[in-house]
């Protein structure tokens, strides 16, 4: 063989090898995500904005067929009433599902309580929800891998995983999951994940004619929501808990848990 | 080692093996770690399709708007605007296909949700122009009287 023909057939044969060994190399799911626009879906609740009536748990409970009466909710809101004394009283009847049409604030035990316009120094509603925590009490606990955290940071319970052992529901510190009576599995809000993902809205932002609710991606720096917790003074719930909320709270309370 | 050593940790053998062989026609493709890792993404990866595929039950109000611009125009040149078609008009599905007639809510509760009178200071409830239920035309329904799209009475 000629060293010309040689060094024609080396440099092909190399050319080739490097093409096929490229076309054989495996993709990293990493690189995917990195090729991908980040998305770290968040929440953002303005208390001054709600005025306590109920139309997004509403919305919520017909959205994703929870039974409007059973006694279970995704989400829901508080009435907070702070005394002039300093006393607090809350109350969220039914989970605020028909909103809140009475002056008496109920004390479950020691029955309805009225607080005089004139002693009351605060009163304002905070909703709650699932707060998608970025280390998630929840998904920790669960001894069978049904309840878990997607990439783009929802936490979704798998109902056909899900042995209803309920350690999940004792895990969270905000009391966010129940026992579904119809599915009998855990359940709990998943920010709408088949509206969100399919480019719509969460059914309780939605309905909230106030604006006080909101979802946005995080990583994106031109959404309302991302400014919002950038460039706002926003606090967390139970932030000492170290589950990191992703539900930011705009007007939030030290009396409010 | 003697018989009474083998037998039982045969059997344990077996019943590991067994486990085994169970778990892994059991257990989907699927299932395992995935992007957030074992602590929190340890999961059925299918799963998260199956929540996407969730049927949704709200429109929007734009949605309405297709068909009943007249309606949507009104409401939106007045105070209630802001409301939702659906807050009031229940969740629309596959209207005006599944169902072909929504159940309007014309109920005095459903007024009451932002319309009763609470002293709420720290809250946006407070500007928002309030009865006292009791008090105020006690058995009648609002809409009687008002115009749910357009409650000012003076504008009638």
């Amino acid at each position: 063989m000629k060293r010309r023909d040689f060094l024609k057939n080396a440099a092909v044969f190399v050319s080739g090898a490097s093409v096929s060994l490229g076309a054989l190399e495996l993709l990293d799911p990493r690189q995917l995500l990195a090729a991908n626009p980040e998305l770290r879906w968040g929440f953002l609740v303005n208390t001054h904005n709600c005025v306590g009536c109920g139309f997004c748990v509403k919305a919520c409970k017909v959205e994703n067929d929870i039974p409007l009466e059973a006694n279970v909710t995704r989400t829901w809101v508080e009435r907070y009433v702070i005394t002039k004394d300093g006393d607090v009283v809350m109350d969220t009847p039914k989970g605020a599902l028909n909103g809140f049409t009475s002056k008496l604030i109920d004390q479950n035990q020691s029955g309805m309580k009225q607080v005089d316009d004139e002693e009351i120094a605060q009163a304002f509603f905070v909703p709650k929800l699932c707060n998608h925590c970025d280390t998630p009490a929840c998904v920790q606990v669960c001894p069978v891998g049904a309840t878990y955290q997607t990439k783009d940071g929802t936490v979704l319970v798998d109902r056909k995983w899900c042995i209803g052992c309920g350690y999940c529901i004792m895990g969270c510190p905000y009391g966010v999951r129940f026992f579904h009576p119809v599915e009998h599995v855990a359940d709990k809000c998943t920010f709408c994940y088949h509206r969100i993902s399919n480019g719509g809205n969460t059914a309780c932002a939605q309905a909230c004619p106030f604006g006080a609710r909101q979802i946005g991606n995080l990583r994106d720096p031109n959404d309302p929501v991302a400014k919002a917790v950038m460039n706002q003074r926003v606090g967390v719930l139970r932030d000492e808990y170290g589950t990191k909320p992703q539900v930011f709270y705009i007007g939030l309370n030290k009396e409010v848990r | 080692m003697k018989g009474h050593v083998w037998r039982p940790l045969l059997v344990v053998i077996g019943l590991v093996i067994i486990i085994l062989v169970a778990r892994m026609f059991y257990v989907p493709e699927d299932f395992g770690a995935q992007d957030r890792g074992y602590t929190f993404g340890y999961h059925r990866l299918s799963n998260e399709q199956e929540w996407k595929d969730y049927p949704a039950k709200y429109q929007d109000s734009e949605y309405c708007s297709g068909c009943h611009d007249d309606k949507t125009e009104e409401l939106n040149a007045a105070q209630h605007g802001m409301i939702p078609c659906e807050n009031c008009h229940g969740a629309a599905f596959d209207h005006p296909d599944d169902p072909e007639k929504l159940t309007i809510d014309r109920s005095r509760d459903l007024c009451l949700r932002c319309h009763s009178e609470l002293y709420m200071p720290s809250s946006g409830r407070n500007d928002i122009p309030g009865v006292n239920p009791e008090e105020h035309n006690a058995g009648l329904e609002c809409v009687e009287c008002h115009n749910s799209h357009n409650p000012s009475l003076e504008e009638m």
